[in-house]
């Protein structure tokens, strides 16, 4: 076994060190050093997407970059889209639309949504199928995936509100309280 | 077309429970467990689709530093043959065991032989390297027609055929030869019209749900065994493992973790009995997790098939006759689910004379496990197509002569049972009706298809039970995995009953020690099943509550009113919370719990248009539109039923146009990963249109009706059609490749 390497990087915007051996995919360490398990691995060779991440951010398959290659980089992953004040847009969608079933998948899509959306807020429904094409889903026919990420762009540009067509205001009956 | 607005949270679309965990990576998967101690285990598969197993030497393995537990099928019970209920299917006990560790003979590439457990997996990958395994290898088969040729290898030495019910006395490939009959076909056929009989090829394919399989096991020393796992049903497990290990169940505590799809390939048991032996062992925690390339040589798939359809028509329209003739292959053991494909290929045709022919034949391939709608699809796109060819040769529109031979109420399944009230004529109508159909499609290679489907749906055995939280909201914990969303519509049926809003139910999947038993997540039984238990159980909750504010009050429980929440009587008034909060005054803390044997399921039926663009040079189809009508009962949460037929529509695309096992001649599989077994992606599919037909189930308190799995029955038959009139040639083999298509095109020339 190869002596383990001291790693350095910063992962959802904290500051974190760990061992690794050279071996090791930034997969593996994720979820099994680090805890990160909301990367999801599908099938550990850069075909499902399950595992995506940002790094530096480029939208990458974890599973096909080697942990001691991340040194001093930015990574992002499915926990850390998030932000303070709750779900990201592309989140929120995601559950308004009913975009999901196993849920597997979803964080996968997640990443690859911020990473578009990033670079190109206005996509096309043709833009968003090439750039999810590398992201499967085996539930749900991509439909209302892609709307919810149509939807959530049109969030993030300031056109549109949480609560779209799939949408239910919850409320409290008086029993409740 | 819907039903008029009767009730307050059904047909609503609430964000599901589960959902914010699963948006931020926060849900645990059955890989994500991570358990003090735990150990990391690793099996070692067969290079060879059909061999004897002469020797297997672990002793340099278990010599390996870090290394704590090697086993093989000598650390299993020798069972004997027992047939036991498997969700969507039976299995032979003894076979399910001898597919978990292989005895005797590998029977396919992938077939498990031994385990290890290490320290780390790539400590216990070193150490699968380390065991020898000496094999002689056998000549082996491959599909259903080579396997039933007299010569052919013989892959269970003991196997004889059940045909039509009498043992049969020499070794042989084919389990079993069944049939169904009525009228006289033979008589039907000389006096028809129009004649049609051709054969079809499908291949074997894959559920290709995104998680593997993976199973943690802590067998404790006390001999307790608990297992984490992926699953559609933690009680199957349990009692699988029960059976394969010898175990009482009361051994035994399964968890089922959330569950990263399944669609049939979870409902047996791979890693569970391998993790709980090594754990015996190595007396600390064991998990197993499949690769994908494990997950493809050795989980699932689905029967390929070889069918010879002929179906005869009278110069009105009418069909007269229908015959079939069908080879599925099981793979490495009897199982098949060639006759749910028999029930569900002539089911929305209303005919006197019929004859189906099934036959289950074991080939040196995974044995096969349900896939959605077992058999379905194979059998369906058969027999779709030669309806399709009968209508063009009476010069009759697909749908037009769907309606004409379409099954009503009272009208006999092939099967013999009369069909209560469906809703497949409103079904056929509403897709004639559709802006999809009624669209004109013009260009070059350019072609539209329709096609029908049938699935006969499940009810059966489930549990749910609930407790009253002191601020009013109930907890209520189900027996099913929720693989889609049922965790909502279940809750939307207990909130429905008690008339309270959706949110004040807070649902959780149960373990097989906190709800009672629960049969698995298949059979579009969930929703309809578990959902009457939940109704049940709100109406027992409702009881109990009219009994604590009649003693509270004094009254009898006959004066107390009860409605959204809140306890009347006299003036007087008590709300759950009030129940809840002040439980010493009420006669202490509100629980109940439910449990139904759900009958008097209504079957399913789907009706799909689809148009296509070929490409002649490179023999790629284009899938250009997409609608799918079904009945689908009451929708209780209409985005996840929509979301049902989405999926089912991607996968039958998908089985239709790319997937297929591809073997070479010794059996070994050269496609064992998502690159090469080619799934649909969002770029191969469009938006998918979808019409909701709500024909309520009169044998549903809520009129549910399963919707899960006929969207996948119709989508290869729909494209074979489609194709043709794109391109002027039915194909009789799927998946219609571009390969195929080429060839196609070719011999057209």
């Amino acid at each position: 076994m190869a002596k383990k390497v001291l790693v350095e990087a910063t992962i959802n915007g904290e500051e974190v060190t760990f061992l690794c051996e050279p071996r090791q995919s930034l997969l593996e360490v994720l979820r099994e050093t680090l805890g990160l398990t909301g990367v999801k691995e599908g099938c550990n060779n850069g075909n499902c997407g399950a595992c995506n991440v940002i790094l530096d951010g480029v939208l990458v398959n974890s599973c096909l970059v080697l942990a001691v290659e991340v040194n001093g980089r930015s990574i992002i992953t499915a926990e850390g889209i998030a932000g303070p004040n709750g779900l990201h847009p592309i989140q929120q969608k995601l559950l308004e639309h009913a975009a999901l079933q196993c849920g597997v998948c979803t964080p996968g899509f997640v990443v690859a949504a911020k990473a578009l959306l990033d670079r190109n807020p206005n996509p096309s429904e043709y833009e968003v199928r090439r750039w999810l094409a590398g992201n499967l889903c085996r539930c749900t026919g991509y439909d209302k995936i892609v709307r919810a990420v149509l939807d959530a762009a049109a969030v993030l540009r300031g056109e549109a509100q949480a609560g779209g067509p799939g949408a239910v205001v919850e409320t409290k009956p008086e029993v409740a309280l | 077309m819907t039903v008029e607005k009767q009730y307050e949270v059904i047909g609503t679309r609430p964000i599901r429970p589960d959902g914010t965990d699963k948006v931020t990576g926060r849900a645990l998967y059955g890989a994500d467990i991570r358990l003090p101690g735990m150990l990391y285990g690793m099996v070692l598969r067969s290079p060879h689709a059909h061999a004897r197993i002469l020797s297997i030497d672990t002793r340099k393995a278990e010599a390996l530093p870090g290394v704590r537990a090697v086993v093989t099928a000598a650390d299993l019970p020798d069972l004997e043959s027992k047939i036991s209920e498997l969700g969507e299917g039976t299995i032979n006990l003894r076979y399910q065991s001898n597919n978990v560790l292989a005895r005797d003979k590998v029977l396919y590439f992938g077939h498990a032989v031994a385990a290890v457990a290490a320290t780390s997996i790539h400590v216990a990958e070193e150490a699968l390297g380390l065991i020898d395994v000496q094999y002689e290898v056998l000549k082996p088969v491959l599909t259903a027609q080579e396997a039933m040729r007299p010569d052919a290898p013989i892959l269970l030495e003991e196997l004889r055929t059940d045909e039509l019910g009498a043992k049969g006395t020499t070794p042989t490939n084919i389990a079993e030869h069944s049939q169904i009959s009525r009228g006289d076909v033979e008589k039907a056929f000389a006096e028809a019209a129009v004649v049609v009989e051709r054969e079809f090829t499908t291949a074997t394919v894959h559920q290709g749900y995104i998680e593997p399989q993976n199973s943690t096991a802590l067998w404790n020393v006390d001999d307790q065994l608990t297992i984490w796992c992926s699953t559609q049903g933690a009680f199957g497990v349990r009692d699988q493992v029960a059976e394969i290990l010898e175990i009482p169940v009361s051994k035994i505590k399964v968890i089922p973790m959330e569950i990263g799809g399944g669609f049939g390939g979870k409902i047996g048991v791979y890693l569970e009995p391998i993790a709980a032996l090594l754990s015996k062992k190595a007396r600390r925690p064991v998990k197993l997790t499949m690769s994908r390339a494990e997950v493809l040589a050795a989980t699932g798939p689905t029967s390929g098939s070889y069918m010879r359809i002929k179906m005869a028509a009278n110069r009105e329209g009418r069909i007269t006759a229908a015959q079939a003739y069908l080879a599925y292959e099981a793979g490495a053991y009897p199982g098949s689910p060639v006759g749910s494909g028999a029930a569900v290929i002539f089911a929305p045709y209303k005919l006197d004379n019929v004859l189906i022919d099934s036959y289950d034949v074991v080939v040196n391939k995974p044995r096969a496990a349900a896939y959605r709608a077992p058999g379905g699809t194979n059998a369906a796109y058969a027999a779709e197509v030669v309806v399709d060819e009968l209508a063009e040769k009476l010069g009759m529109d697909p749908i037009d002569f769907r309606i004409l031979n379409g099954v009503r109420e009272g009208d006999k399944h092939p099967g013999g049972s009369e069909y209560p009230r469906i809703g497949y004529i409103e079904t056929l109508q509403a897709a004639k009706n559709s802006p999809h159909y009624q669209s004109k499609l013009e260009g070059p290679y350019r072609g539209r298809g329709v096609a029908a489907g049938y699935w006969g749906n499940y009810g059966g055995k489930s549990s749910a039970s609930a407790s009253l939280n002191p601020d009013g909201t109930i907890s209520l914990v189900e027996g099913s995995v929720d693989i889609g969303g049922s965790r909502a519509s279940i809750a939307m049926q207990l909130a429905e009953t008690l008339g309270v809003a959706v949110d004040c139910i807070r649902p959780s999947v149960g373990d097989t020690d906190s709800v009672g038993y629960t049969e698995g997540t298949y059979g579009s039984r969930t929703t309809f099943a578990t959902g009457w238990a939940a109704y049940e159980l709100g109406n027992k909750l409702i009881q109990e509550f009219k009994a604590r504010a009649a003693a509270y009050w004094e009254v009898d429980p006959a004066q107390v009113a009860y409605a959204k929440g809140v306890l009347t009587c006299n003036g007087r008034r008590l709300t759950l919370a009030d129940l809840g909060s002040q439980m010493d005054d009420m006669g202490g803390p509100i629980s109940a719990s439910a449990s139904v044997r759900a009958e008097k399921w209504g079957p399913a039926f789907a009706v799909h248009i689809v148009d296509v663009e070929v490409d002649p040079e490179t023999g790629k189809v284009d899938v250009l539109r997409y609608t799918a009508a079904q009945d689908v009962g009451t929708a209780i949460h209409p985005s996840y039923v929509e979301s049902q037929i989405h999926g089912g529509v991607a996968q039958g695309v998908g089985w239709g146009l790319n997937e297929e096992y591809v073997y070479d001649a010794q059996g070994r599989l050269l496609n064992a990963s998502l690159l090469d077994y080619r799934m649909p992606t969002a770029l191969d599919l469009p938006m998918i249109e979808t019409i909701l037909v709500e024909v309520p189930n009169p044998g549903h308190p809520y009129g549910v009706r399963g919707v899960g799995e006929v969207p996948i029955v119709p989508p290869a038959g729909a494209l074979a059609n489609a194709i043709y009139r794109a391109i002027g040639v039915r194909l009789n083999e799927l998946p219609m490749s571009p390969a195929r298509i080429l060839a196609a095109l070719a011999a057209k020339k």
